[in-house]
Order: structure tokens, then C-alpha cells, then sequence
């Protein structure tokens, strides 16, 4: 192990480069499995329902009907209602609802894991348990006093327990694509106590079934709907359509791409590059080989040396990438975990896993080392320990050009030297290239993720106020919304959840209706022009339209869930390109008409004067109909955050280690090439030319490589951006496929940067390099 | 001046006492570090280089021939003693001196020829000849070592002895002061050496350039007109020949 030291900085690279792409897979396989794993175990200890219903009213009796449908397995009535709160010390009311457990204990589906306290006694009423994250957005503890509106009516209420539930993982309110724990917060109190508030004494309004092992789910679905229709059933849906479920599971789906696309990427890179590197470093030790085998070691005991050094490689580069993936996994999965809420977070290395990275990185170490001993052990050991015979050269058709004769020797070394190893000079630039276009997949998204974020809030998004009302209601509130202090401006809308249907294909969303041409929100082309709405006719989110098989000029069969609930054909007028949500539009009286209805809304946004601002949201508390009121600036900095704890964050460790890759690559490129090249390079010294003459030779050709290799570098990097795009198109947003000039800069000024570092390096040793040494030795 | 005064070969400076110093080498001694172990080189090496002379250094391995060859060449620095080159201290100038001395007034010529694989003969040459003042052309270089007809033919293309005469033609191309040659024809058959040692004794007779030729080979001694014995370290003796034999009388 001793000749190691001399080739100790370039089997760190090596060691670095594997353990980078190590750590990429161990990061996000295991981040995936902790949530997916925490996820799995919250829904199977707690009894996450697996169909859930929500109605207007239902007699307790009808549970038992329920019961008998083939394939149920477990019935859970209660109440559910939406509720205001105010929190002493919070000025701003919150939002929320209220959920009733069985007097005095858990419920058999959708159990409470209890952070802290227990479950209100059963014979009182004021006492409920709140959402963990809400406790902690307020530092409320067991004790707290609360004030709640609920159906219009004031409840005094005491904490009496801080809880995660199976059904809130993801804690946001209905309308929101961001948990807002300040302002958005889930109660359970006892059954009793809720019916009567609500006045639903022995009647419920919310079901949670559990299925048989087998059971057909849509054919349930199918059967609860027929028996809730009349009671004013919307629809009973499956987890995939369960708010909460879906999110957490876009963001598995989200993870699971990365872990899939992004370590394939990152193994790929660092396999090929071992191989390259390895096979270099061996071929430079050609006089070492020689020596040994003319001391009579056989070829096998070479292969056993130089399998050591391998397996020295592979077993720190392993262990890097194991050590800092495991640990950079956990950080990654608590940042998550903000998001969702599990009681614990389930974090293991899965052995499997491991072994796949080691063999992956052992296989392409081998690979690279065996190609490279067999080649040298082959040698006669006479041979080996002779000069070589000098390179066979052929004047190139560079030398044609009339800018040849012009060029001094040293250059024409350079590009001889390039021409003539065309296959190595490949290689090696393929390898800053492939570097280089790490570092353009694991920046390009910092951009793209700006970019979608400007279009939703400067170009869809341009109210700065969204109100939700509690139902439809009259335009007429138009009117008086424009009265209210601080108001510039006002535009209604119509929301419908509906389900849309094409064949076998289907999607739960809403409809929006809004004016022709709104003003307040965007509706934008592929070319991010404004759309006029037509009287009649769908707009669909071009994704959505995607994901259902639709062109423009189809039927689409529509299933409204409000109200009566019923299925109209409506025509598919155009899409919509928009990056964050899938929601379809109809103009309003259009949306109207389809209902059966006069000119309602849902809710509006609006402009308003900022310092008027409170001034108005006083008055907009006290508006009954008011169920929430949304501010736009807060939602942009909630998604900001939220891509910057979880995407970017991800993307920042990414970046990190393409960049650990790209110096490990440069700078063992230039280390090899200066191997290679010591004895012209001493020859040169001798016949009297300066350190800076000598060292134009080493860095012309570092940097001409360098300087090809950027292009590849973008190329790559774009395919592998577009690729990852692809597959990280999903419901809840889709990063625009951007690469800005800044991206190329970026992913250039990281080559060059590490060629410089690298070349800085070299040039130390260029300045000690020994003359004499270099002419008596032999390669 | 004591320094000036040699120790041995005192009845050569009265009889070439006309002939201008080329290099003056008084008390050098180099002590190399190899790990742990100190290496004495030279012992206090006494010795003049005449211009115009040829002078063969003969000495078996660990002599320190290659050591003195070395210094005089400004490829390494001398632990004690001093150098001087007409009259520039060598002895402890810094490493931009050295380069520069070596690039107008030394020619190299290598055991292992040394030549650029990438670069033609004629490029080889030129490498040289674009950083001189005032050079010969390269054609000319390669035409005076009889290889005008392989201009544009690559390393791996010639010959040894072909190679080495390249080596040559680059060596004197800038029209050098003195030419150093270690074991020319170490590499190189009996008949191929003579050869190069011809064209060595050409250029030293047609350019008036110095020449010095290190080798272990006693045989070659004939053609100078000074042989130098080293052994340990340290000058032997110094023989003047009456009359250089030609190299293609000689055989080994």
C-alpha cells in the first residue's frame, strides 16, 4: 500500500467522485423509504379509513344498511363542520374544522395518536383536542382556553389533548396547496357535544369505511353512493382522492422519480468516470508493474495488488457515500417531515440498497482496473522497464489549415497530442462534460422553480385577497364587497368540485367560472397570452387534458359534486397552460347555466390598498359568509418556502456533490495528463524554456479539453434537466422546463473553476519538477 | 584570484593559456538526499572547459559524471564550490538565470534522445530554434547532421541513431556555446554510435562549438582532445590527447 502515497490526492478524487454518487442514491432511496415506510406504519397503527363519504345528513340507523354492503369491513359515523376560531394572542381569526370522536374514546377508523393530554371526558362538552402542528404554530399546551364559531354559534373550549391523525399527515385547508398551521387548525371533540352544536343529534354528515382484504373499492363506492344519494351524498371517494393522502402520496411519487432518475443519473456518471480514471492511474504504473513482475510476481498477484487498491477505493467511497447519504437523509426527511406529520419518523438504511451502490461502484472500479492490469501484465517486464518506442504520429488535417504554419511548437504538441489520442481526449472530455452537466441538473431547477413561482404570482395569481365563501351566493355581495374600506377592486367567481370523466379516465377537481376576460386572474396560452373565455365551453389545465386523453373539440363527461349531483357533457374549448394546480374553467354565467342556477358565486378576489388593510379584513371577519380569506403574498412565501426546504434542498446537496465530481474529474484529468506528459515537459525545461512556456503545454491542452468539454457539458446537462422534468411533471405543480443563460454560466463557471483549482494544484508541481530525474527515468 | 588557480593539470593552462575559459569549476561538491541517506556526489571537483575544445568525461556509474555534466549544464544547483560560466556565477544563480543560460548558450544532447513524438524533425528543431536569437534555419540544423531528406518525418519514424542526429541538429540549431551530451551513444549499436559521434565531432569542428561527452565507453576517449577521468567524485586525471583520433576509426 505504500505506492499509494504518491497517487494518494488522485485516489481520493476517485474515492470522492464514487462516494458522490453513492450518497445520491442512498439519500434519496432512504428519504423516500422513511416517509413512505412512516407513512405506511401511521395508516396501519392508527386505522386510516380507506373510503370516505362526506353528506349532507343521515340517520344514525343507516350505518347498520352500510355495514352490510359486500366488501365493508368497518363503519365510522361522525360529524364534521367548519368552524372559526380565536386564539387569545393571535389577531387574526383561523380558519378550520371540528371533528367528533365517539364519546370518550377513539374511533375505529382514523384513530388519534396523542402527542400529549388524552380524549375529552365523556361527559363534557368543551373540551377538544387540536392538531399538533396548529399547538405548536401557537404554543398552545393541554389547558388552553379557545373561542370557536361553530354553525354560527360562540363555544368556550378547553385543550384537552394535542394529536396527529392519520387523515391530516397533510394539514391543509381545503382550497390551500400549502399547510398554513397559523391560520388553519383541526379539532375533535365528543360526538354529543358536536351533534348538538351542529344539530345533528343521532344523524351524521361524514362516514369512514374500512374495506374487506379483496374487496372491490369502486364497487363500495358505487354502493355508498346509491344509499347516501338521498341523503345528500357528494360522492364517496377512495385515499387517491382523500386530500391529505394525495398530496403525501404526489410527493412519494415526486421522491421516488428522484430516487429513481437522479441516482441512475449520478451512478452512471461516477461509474463511467471510475472506470476512466482507474484505468489511467494503472496505465501510468506501467514501469511499477514492470519492476514487479521482473521480481517474479505473476501476473495474478498484480491483479490481487491492484484489486486491493480497488477494493480500498470502493470500500471509502462506499463508506463516504453511505455516511453523509444516511446522514444528509435524515435531515432531508425532518425538513419533510414539516410538511407531514407522522408521530415518528421511521429512518433505516436498507441493506439492500447499500449492497446495490457497492456492487454498482465495484463492478465499474473493476471494470476500469482490470482492463487497465491485464493491458500492463501482458507486457514483457523487459519491454515495460524500456522507453517506449516514441508514439507514432501522422501529420492530421489540421495541418492543411492555413492557420497551421502560424503556430508555435508548443501548441502543435498540444494538438498532435489531442489528435493523436483522439479516443482518450474524448474520454476525458466526455468526463468534464458529463461533470459539467451535473452541475447544470443540480442548478437548473434554483431557476426554473423562480421562474414558475414569477408566473403564477405575477402573471396568474394578480389579486392580492381571495375570499372563499360558505356557499354559493348571490353577485349581488359583489356590491357590497366594492363598498367595503380599501377595496379597488373586485372579481367574483364560481367554484363546482366536479369530477371529469373521459372513458376510464378520470380526475377529481373543480370548475372555476370566471369573467370572460378576468382581470384579477390570469388564464394564459402556451405562449403565456391572455385567453378570452367563450360563452360556452371547458378550458382544461393542458396537463389535465394530458392526463384525461382529451383534444380540443371532445365531450367531456362531467360529474358535478355539489348539490344534486348529476353528469353533463360539456365541450372541451381550449387548455390553459398554468404550472401550479389542474383545475378547469368555464366562463361564469356558462358555469351558471350548467348548474341550473342564477348568477352565484363562490367567492372573489380582490385589490385592495395596503393600508387599508386591516381596516378591511376587520370588517370582512364579521361578513358571515365569509369562510376564509386568503392573502396572496403569504401564499407565494409559503410555496417559496416550501420549495426551498424541500426541492432545493435537495437540489443544493445535489450541486454539492456534482461539484465534488467536477473538481475530482478535472483535477484528476490534469493530474494524469501531467504524468503523462513529465518527460516532455522536462525536456522541454532542459532545452530551455521557461515554467510558463513549459506550463502552456500542460494548460493549453487542459484548457482546449475544458473549453470542448463545457458545450457537452450543456448538452448533457440539458438532456438529463429534460429528462428529470419529465418525469417530475406532476398534479400539484410542474417546474417549467427553463434553463437560463445564467444556468450555462453556472454549469461552465463550475468547470472552469475546478480546472483552475486543479491547474493551481499541477502548478506546484510543475515548479518543483525535477529536470534530471525526468530525463534518466523512463516514463 | 587564488581561485583561478588549478590544482591539477597546471602544465595544460601554460599551454592553452591563449584560449579563453569557457567554464571554470573550483572545489564543487554536491551532496544529494535520498530519504535519510546522504549521497556525496562530487568531493571538490577542479576543472577548466576551453572554447572550442572537445572533451570526453569518462567515469563508470556513480562517478558523478552525470552530476558534473548536470551542473555545468544549469540543470541542478552545486551544494559547495563554485561554477562559472565566462563570467556568470552559476553556482548559486536562481532558477530564471539558469533557465535563460540554458536557452542561449547550452545544447543538449540525451541518452535517450529526448525528442518530442508529437513534433517532426524539423519541428523538433524549431521548438528550439523560435526561442533563440539567432538561430540557424531548422533545415539547415538537420541538413548539417546529414538528415535533410527526413524533414517532416516523426520520431517514431527514424531510426535511433537517426533520432539522436535530430537531437543533435536541435541542440547546435541555436548555435549554442557549448554542447553536453550524455551517453550519446548509450542506446545506440557500435556502428549507428559512430555515426552521431562523427556528426558530434563535425559540429565541434565546423561550429567551434564546446563539447563535452560523458560517457563510460573508454574507447570514445580517442576522438577529444582532452579525456577528464572521474571516480568517486573526483577528477582523476586528466589526459591531453597530441591528435583526435577520427570516430570512425574507432571500435567497441
Amino acid at each position: 500500500m505504500r505506492d499509494l502515497v504518491p497517487i494518494a490526492g488522485q485516489v481520493a478524487a476517485i474515492a470522492v467522485v464514487l462516494g458522490a454518487g453513492v450518497m445520491v442514491l442512498i439519500l434519496s432511496v432512504t428519504t423516500l423509504d422513511a416517509l413512505a415506510l412512516s407513512k405506511a406504519r401511521f395508516y396501519e397503527s392508527h386505522h386510516f379509513a380507506q373510503v370516505f363519504a362526506d353528506l349532507k345528513r343521515a340517520p344514525e340507523g343507516l350505518a347498520r344498511s352500510l355495514q352490510e354492503i359486500p366488501g365493508v369491513n368497518q363503519v365510522e359515523t361522525r360529524v364534521i363542520a367548519p368552524m372559526r376560531l380565536e386564539v387569545p394572542g393571535f389577531p387574526e381569526p383561523v380558519r378550520g374544522q371540528i371533528l367528533s370522536l365517539p364519546d370518550g374514546r377513539q374511533p375505529r377508523l382514523n384513530q388519534l395518536y396523542l402527542r400529549e393530554g388524552g380524549l375529552p371526558d365523556p361527559e363534557r362538552t368543551d373540551q377538544v383536542v387540536i392538531s399538533a402542528p396548529f399547538a405548536e404554530a401557537h404554543g398552545l399546551r393541554v389547558g388552553a382556553p379557545l373561542t370557536a364559531i361553530i354553525d354560527g354559534r360562540l363555544e368556550r373550549l378547553t385543550v384537552i389533548g394535542v394529536a396527529l391523525s392519520p387523515e391530516f399527515v397533510y394539514q391543509v385547508g381545503p382550497a390551500d396547496l400549502l399547510p398554513d398551521y397559523q391560520r388553519y387548525a383541526v379539532l375533535w371533540m365528543n360526538r354529543r357535544a358536536l351533534g348538538h352544536a351542529m344539530d345533528m343529534d343521532g344523524a351524521f354528515n361524514s362516514l369512514l369505511v374500512s374495506l374487506q382484504a379483496g374487496a372491490d373499492q369502486d364497487q363500495v363506492i358505487e354502493a355508498l353512493d346509491r344509499y347516501l344519494a338521498r341523503y345528500g351524498g357528494v360522492g364517496a371517494i377512495g385515499r387517491e382522492d382523500q386530500l391529505s393522502h394525495r398530496f403525501l402520496s404526489d410527493e412519494l411519487d415526486q421522491l421516488r422519480v428522484m430516487a429513481t432518475v437522479l441516482p441512475a443519473i449520478f451512478l452512471a456518471v461516477a461509474a463511467f468516470l471510475l472506470n476512466l480514471l482507474m484505468g489511467r492511474i494503472i496505465q501510468n504504473q506501467r514501469q511499477s508493474i514492470a519492476i514487479l513482475k521482473a521480481f517474479g510476481y505473476t501476473g495474478w498477484d498484480l491483479a490481487v495488488h491492484y484489486g486491493l487498491l480497488t477494493a480500498l477505493i470502493v470500500v471509502v467511497g462506499a463508506a463516504l457515500g453511505v455516511g453523509f447519504g444516511a446522514w444528509a437523509a435524515e435531515g432531508l426527511a425532518v425538513i419533510y417531515t414539516e410538511y407531514f406529520r407522522f408521530p415518528a419518523l421511521s429512518l433505516r438504511l436498507q441493506p439492500a440498497v447499500v449492497v446495490l451502490a457497492v456492487l454498482v461502484a465495484a463492478g465499474a472500479a473493476a471494470l476500469g482496473t482490470g482492463r487497465a492490469v491485464f493491458g500492463a501484465v501482458r507486457l514483457p517486464p523487459a519491454q515495460a522497464m524500456r522507453p517506449p518506442a516514441p508514439e507514432r504520429f501522422r501529420p492530421s488535417w489540421l495541418e492543411g489549415s492555413a492557420l497551421w504554419p502560424r503556430l508555435g511548437q508548443p501548441t502543435r504538441i498540444i494538438l498532435r497530442n489531442l489528435l493523436r489520442h483522439r479516443f482518450k481526449a474524448l474520454l476525458s472530455m466526455i468526463g468534464i462534460g458529463l461533470s459539467g452537466g451535473l452541475l447544470l441538473l443540480g442548478s437548473y431547477q434554483f431557476n426554473a422553480v423562480d421562474h414558475l413561482l414569477d408566473i403564477q404570482y405575477r402573471l396568474v395569481m394578480k389579486m392580492d385577497t381571495h375570499l372563499v365563501f360558505t356557499e354559493a351566493t348571490s353577485e349581488r355581495a359583489l356590491a357590497e364587497l366594492r363598498g367595503l374600506p380599501g377595496v379597488a377592486y373586485v372579481e367574483g367567481y364560481r367554484r363546482v368540485p366536479v369530477r371529469l370523466i373521459n372513458g376510464p379516465r378520470h380526475y377529481r377537481t373543480g370548475i372555476e367560472g370566471l369573467e370572460p376576460e378576468p382581470q384579477l386572474r390570469g388564464l394564459l396560452d402556451a405562449d403565456r397570452r391572455p385567453i378570452r373565455l367563450p360563452p360556452e365551453g371547458l378550458f382544461l389545465t393542458d396537463y389535465l387534458a394530458g392526463y384525461l386523453d382529451l383534444e380540443v373539440g371532445d365531450r367531456v363527461q362531467v360529474e358535478i359534486m355539489e348539490g344534486h349531483r348529476r353528469i353533463l357533457e360539456v365541450d372541451l374549448a381550449g387548455t390553459v397552460d398554468e404550472p401550479i394546480g389542474v383545475s378547469a374553467y368555464m366562463e361564469r354565467r356558462a358555469l351558471n347555466r350548467l348548474m341550473g342556477e342564477g348568477p352565484a358565486i363562490s367567492g372573489a378576489w380582490l385589490l385592495t390598498d395596503a393600508a387599508e388593510r386591516d381596516r378591511l379584513f376587520e370588517r370582512l371577519w364579521e361578513v358571515p359568509r365569509v369562510a376564509g380569506i386568503g392573502v396572496i403574498a403569504d401564499a407565494e412565501r409559503q410555496f417559496r418556502d416550501y420549495m426551498d426546504d424541500t426541492v432545493l434542498v435537495m437540489m443544493g446537496i445535489l450541486l454539492v456533490m456534482a461539484g465534488s465530481i467536477t473538481f475530482a474529474v478535472v483535477y484528476n484529468n490534469a493530474r494524469m495528463t501531467f504524468s503523462e506528459r513529465v518527460r516532455e515537459l522536462a525536456t522541454l525545461r532542459v532545452l530551455g524554456m521557461t515554467q510558463t512556456e513549459v506550463g502552456w503545454v500542460l494548460i493549453g491542452e487542459i484548457a482546449l479539453l475544458t473549453m470542448l468539454a463545457i458545450p457537452l457539458g450543456w448538452l448533457v446537462g440539458t438532456g438529463f434537466a429534460v429528462l428529470l422534468n419529465e418525469a417530475m411533471t406532476m398534479d400539484m405543480f410542474r417546474v417549467p422546463f427553463i434553463i437560463t443563460t445564467w444556468t450555462y454560466a453556472f454549469s461552465a463557471a463550475g468547470v472552469l473553476l475546478a480546472s483552475l483549482l486543479s491547474l493551481l494544484l499541477i502548478a506546484r508541481r510543475l515548479r518543483d519538477l525535477d529536470m534530471i530525474l525526468a530525463l534518466k527515468t523512463i516514463e | 584570484m587564488n581561485w583561478l588557480k588549478p590544482r591539477l593539470g597546471a602544465g595544460v593552462i601554460e599551454r592553452r593559456c591563449e584560449r579563453e575559459r569557457v567554464f571554470v569549476v573550483r572545489g564543487l561538491t554536491k551532496i544529494y538526499l535520498m530519504g535519510e541517506v546522504e549521497i556525496q556526489a562530487l568531493r571538490g571537483v577542479d576543472l577548466d572547459l576551453y572554447a572550442g575544445e572537445l572533451t570526453v568525461m569518462l567515469g563508470a556509474s556513480g562517478s558523478g559524471k552525470s552530476t558534473l555534466l548536470n551542473i555545468l549544464g544549469g540543470l541542478d544547483r552545486a551544494s559547495g564550490g563554485e561554477v562559472r560560466y565566462r563570467d556568470q556565477d552559476l553556482t548559486r544563480a536562481r532558477d530564471r538565470v539558469l533557465t535563460d543560460f540554458r536557452r542561449r548558450h547550452v545544447g543538449f544532447v540525451f541518452q535517450f534522445y529526448n525528442l518530442i513524438a508529437s513534433l517532426t524533425a524539423r519541428e523538433n528543431v524549431a521548438l528550439v530554434t523560435e526561442i533563440s536569437p539567432a538561430p540557424m534555419r531548422p533545415e539547415e540544423a538537420l541538413d548539417l547532421v546529414g538528415l535533410g531528406d527526413r524533414l517532416d518525418h516523426f520520431p517514431s519514424q527514424l531510426s535511433g541513431g537517426e533520432q539522436q542526429r535530430v537531437a543533435i541538429a536541435r541542440a547546435v540549431a541555436k548555435r549554442p556555446a557549448v554542447l553536453l551530451c550524455d551517453e550519446p551513444t548509450g542506446a545506440l549499436d557500435s556502428r549507428t554510435g559512430v555515426r552521431v559521434l562523427q556528426v558530434l565531432q563535425q559540429v565541434n569542428r565546423d561550429l567551434g562549438t564546446t563539447t563535452a561527452v560523458i560517457t563510460h565507453n573508454a574507447v570514445i576517449g580517442d576522438m577529444a582532445d582532452r579525456v577528464i577521468r572521474l571516480a568517486d567524485g573526483q577528477v582523476q586525471d586528466i589526459q591531453i590527447n597530441a591528435a583526435r583520433r577520427d570516430p570512425a576509426e574507432l571500435q567497441w
